[in-house]
């Protein structure tokens, strides 16, 4: 049980109001946009309009006679300084700017500098560049025939092939699926989507020549990783580089990477020694900056006539683009996606994935969510639903039979992993209940009577998240851990500062909560801070749910070795030893009286003004935590549709959100990442997609045609809980923020298929737009 | 490069003056002449609505008008919600209602809030939804903001605080 604070403490369980926005609903955050730096210049990037082409000739002379620009910048130019080409996050390399040929349309050919954007953009209009158009492969299914075009000729390997990983016993599946009594089988694509965080992604590089230190302002949500890749890629000396990354306007994975324009403005402001600004505009972003999925999924399951799950085998085809440019964990190259084998309890699975290169923007980032954990869950949710309706029984049924049962945890998975705790038939009863699932199938048989279209889709999610261990996980080489650096100043006030950073997840107030909740310190006098090399400890940044799991869990450690210290000097001024001394937040008391106590604003002062001879003064601590484990959230989302049979439109009509975080540290901010992660499940699972034509022209690469849902599409979201805390964790909790974006998609096709699964539909793939369901009812017979 | 235009733009009761060319868009007058970073820009196609403001008492696209179609015009942007060193209640609100998590929609949000307040001080919230959907949010799903707007409703309504808005058009 966690201690619970008073209201002025404001520690673990209290939805204070966040302390972050006071500067937000005035107007004066400080996203990297707004950084304005005197003499400062701008950069504008050239972009291929071709998605296969041999680069002949870039000429530069009309560009550079344009009055105010500075530098336009080549592939060339950067060649002589080893840079024309970068490292991705994943044993891969990526062109910064195009030397020799472009590999996807929209890929970074020069970058222009000048005084002002306009300017800048003006003279990128004057680039003129010539291109050889080759033939160009986008179907990745193709990418690995003998007469697909080779895109990578700087490989030693001479085909499209990136990677073959598996994981899982073969033979023994094998065998599972040559005896089971029943199968099923659904091939699934994952589509190819953007993250599309409002804010874009930019940065302003500021070489100063006079002390040779470069502070690069940055869309960050790794600050501290990406300044050591920009010291080893660039040969800069760490010590001289200083990354800030100030206010994020979202990141959903998308600001993970280190992109070409990034490593462009940092050249330019080299080589003008002057601060160079470049933001992307929207069509940029989703052209070229991290794009997420793309996994072209089979999955089959094997099981028993009463519906016991046996076994599951998955196939997959991972198109990654032109580079592998995916930011994961570099013993994962499909990154946890071997979680795929769900809430389920069957001893045998084996997955497989291929991946390939094609003629699209590089990426493969984890679109909110933790490596591949979207489309596993997504792929057994599907898969159990396509089971159910080989087996004729309902699919909560069929859940409910095949779930892990507490007692078994931790559990060990079929394809490795250990899952910390768990208790999914609880958060199926409460979604089950909320929703009145009972009434909505019998008020659906009524309607399928009537000829009306209603579905109920269930999806039941574990997810995988907070990385480390370190021994298992690091990014470039990097341990993924994470840390804390307390320090309480004499008045009982005190700065927290984070290697994590937050891109509206609220990190301000809810680590200054975990303070409060472990000294007693109340949240409004704690200070966070993140972002800014120079002052934060080390840490690997905020994404796959990892801030509350590793910092969350560093915040608390640090905070514990300050009340160690603090124990120390509270028995120093109530002249006792420590042995008698008990502990509440807030203070320490003499045991059967306490009366005789000392608050931590006391002990604080007192650390620095009346220390037990022989202490070392002050009192801070910093943690860098390395979590044992991963945590593993789950839930039980319901989604009912009604489908308009004339046009195909679907409603959401409810929505059911049931989350099992473990302990909670801010109830309002929880509530409201699921808000937000449930509309981006719905986007994906009705609208977002990123598609190519046969000549690799971008599908999607504008908000003209990339679809996101308005406040008028969103449905009410109803959320629910059960508590099941992680037993590693320090305070029990598990992380939540990409729960509902993993989760749902699934809950919201299974309830689209089930609204048309009597008439033989078994599977649709994502975005389900209108003009799909309407084409399954005229190819049914439904309308005409 | 065309010849630069004088203009003059009231910008939250304060007169803006300066010499533009004429393709200026006004988000960028705004965010670099006027140096008010509130309004943001998110896309390039005039749908997500982060640089919304009001232009002479309706609310524009700022990334879609030029700053010289402004001159002679009164702007509200959201640093001209705050009146008297106060919030105003949709800031209030958005706060209470954790209707913001990154922050960067907020500023366009809590104008096409005010706009819609202007004319319906007591909005549905079917008529919420519709009244902000010209702002694309990605982090809160919209429920909270919709919360927001009507705790500024319910203030207005029982302090009789409209005295406390902002003079505009």
């Amino acid at each position: 049980m966690i201690f619970q604070t008073s209201p002025e403490i404001g520690g673990m369980g209290h939805s204070i109001k966040r302390k972050e926005d006071l500067r937000f609903i005035q107007g004066k955050g400080n996203y990297v946009d707004d950084v304005q730096l005197p003499d400062m210049a701008y950069g504008h990037i050239v972009r291929s309009p071709y998605a296969h082409a041999r680069l002949k000739s870039i000429n530069i002379k009309n560009a550079m006679q344009l009055p105010g620009v500075l530098a336009v910048i080549t592939g060339e130019d950067l060649a002589k300084a080893n840079l024309a080409w970068m490292p991705t996050l994943f044993f891969d390399k990526q062109m910064v700017l195009a030397t020799g040929k472009v590999l996807f349309q929209s890929q970074e050919v020069a970058f222009v500098v000048a005084e002002d954007p306009y300017t800048a953009a003006d003279a990128a209009e004057l680039v003129e560049v010539e291109y050889e158009e080759l033939p160009v492969l986008v179907d990745p299914h193709k990418a690995l025939d003998p007469t697909a075009p080779i895109l990578r000729e700087d490989r030693e390997q001479k085909d499209n092939h990136i990677f073959h990983w598996e994981v899982g016993d073969r033979p023994a599946t094998d065998k599972a699926f040559a005896d089971a009594e029943v199968q099923a089988k659904v091939h699934a694509i994952f589509q190819r989507c953007h993250p599309s965080p409002l804010e874009t992604c930019g940065c302003v590089a500021d070489f100063n020549p006079a002390t040779e230190r470069l502070t690069i302002y940055l869309t960050s949500q790794a600050p501290h990783a990406h300044r050591t890749l920009f010291s080893i890629v660039g040969g800069i000396p760490e010590q001289n580089i200083r990354v800030v990354s100030p206010d994020i306007g979202g990141g959903f994975g998308n600001k993970v990477p280190i992109y070409p324009g990034y490593v462009c403005a940092v050249v330019a402001s080299l080589t003008i020694k002057r601060p160079v600004k470049w933001i992307e505009s929207r069509s940029e972003n989703l052209q070229s900056t991290g794009f997420a999925r793309d996994y072209h999924m089979t999955a089959e399951l094997a099981a028993t006539k009463d519906g016991k799950i046996q076994a599951m085998r998955v196939k997959t085809l991972a198109d990654h683009g032109a580079f592998n440019a995916a930011a994961q964990p570099t013993k994962f190259p499909a990154g946890l996606f071997s979680i795929c084998t769900g809430a389920y309890d069957y001893p045998t699975a084996f997955c497989e994935v291929d991946g390939v290169y094609t003629n699209k923007a590089p990426g493969g980032i984890a679109y909110r969510c933790s490596f591949r954990v979207t489309e596993a869950a997504y792929l057994i949710e599907r898969a159990v639903d396509v089971l159910a309706q080989e087996l004729k029984t309902d699919p909560v049924e069929l859940r409910r039979k095949n779930f892990i049962a507490p007692a078994k945890f931790p559990y060990k998975s079929p394809l490795g992993w250990s899952y910390d705790s768990g208790d999914y038939d609880a958060a199926m009863k409460v979604a089950l209940d909320t929703i009145g699932y009972e009434a909505l199938r019998k008020e659906q048989q009524e309607k399928r009577a009537r000829g009306e279209l209603m579905g109920i889709g269930v999806s039941s999610f574990v997810e995988v998240v907070g990385a480390g261990p370190s021994h298992t996980f690091d990014i470039a080489g990097i341990k993924m851990f994470d840390s804390c650096e307390i320090r309480v100043h004499p008045t009982g006030k005190a700065i927290c500062r984070m290697g994590t950073k937050s891109q509206g997840q609220g990190h301000e107030t809810t680590y200054a909560q975990i303070v409060a909740q472990e000294l007693g310190i109340p949240a409004a006098d704690v200070t966070v801070e993140e972002g800014d090399t120079d002052t934060a400890p080390y840490g690997l940044g905020t994404y796959a749910s990892r801030s509350t799991p590793v910092s969350g869990a560093a915040t608390a450690m640090a905070a514990r070795k300050i009340r160690e210290k603090a124990k120390k000097i509270a028995a120093h001024l109530l002249e006792c030893s420590e042995e008698d001394l008990d502990w509440e937040p807030g203070k320490f008391f003499v045991k059967g009286a306490p009366s005789k106590s000392k608050s931590i604003q006391d002990i604080s002062f007192a650390a620095y003004t009346n220390m037990p001879q022989g202490m070392e003064p002050g009192l801070e601590a910093v943690d860098y935590y390395d979590p044992p484990n991963l945590t593993f959230p789950f839930g039980t989302y319901i989604c009912v549709v009604d489908i308009d049979k004339g046009t195909g439109e679907i409603k959401v009509r409810r929505f059911v959100a049931v989350d099992d975080c473990g302990n909670i540290i801010n109830p309002m901010i929880v509530e409201g990442q699921i808000h937000g992660g449930l509309t981006e499940g719905l986007a994906i699972a009705f609208m977002q997609l990123i598609d190519y034509d046969e000549n690799g022209n971008v599908q999607g690469g504008t908000f003209m045609d990339y679809l996101l849902p308005t406040a008028v599409e969103t449905p009410h979201w109803e959320t629910g809980k059960t508590c099941t805390p992680s037993p590693h964790h320090p305070f029990g909790a598990k992380g939540v923020g990409e729960s509902p974006n993993v989760g749902s998609p699934a809950a919201f096709v299974n309830a689209v298929v089930d609204a048309l699964s009597h008439l033989g539909v078994k599977h649709i793939d994502m975005p389900i737009a209108p003009w799909k369901v309407w084409n399954i009812l005229k190819e049914k017979g439904v309308v005409n | 490069m065309a010849k630069k235009q004088a203009i003059q733009v009231n910008v939250n009761g304060r007169l803006r003056e300066a010499m533009v060319e004429p393709r200026l868009l006004l988000v960028h007058f705004i965010r670099s002449f006027a140096g008010l970073t509130g309004t943001h820009v998110g896309c390039d196609t005039t749908h997500c609505g982060a640089c919304t403001v009001m232009l002479d008492g309706k609310t524009v696209k700022s990334c879609t008008l030029f700053a010289v179609q402004a001159d002679g015009c009164e702007l509200l942007t959201v640093e001209g919600l705050m009146q008297n060193g106060k919030l105003h209640p949709l800031q209030e609100g958005f706060k209470a209602e954790h209707g913001l998590q990154c922050g960067y929609c907020t500023p366009g949000m809590l104008i096409s809030s005010y706009a819609l307040l202007n004319k319906n001080p007591h909005p549905t919230e079917e008529e919420i939804r519709w009244g902000i959907s010209g702002n694309l949010c990605r982090c809160t799903g919209y429920q909270n903001i919709v919360k927001a707007v009507q705790y500024a409703a319910d203030k207005l309504d029982q302090g009789g605080k409209k005295d406390d808005l902002p003079n505009i058009a």
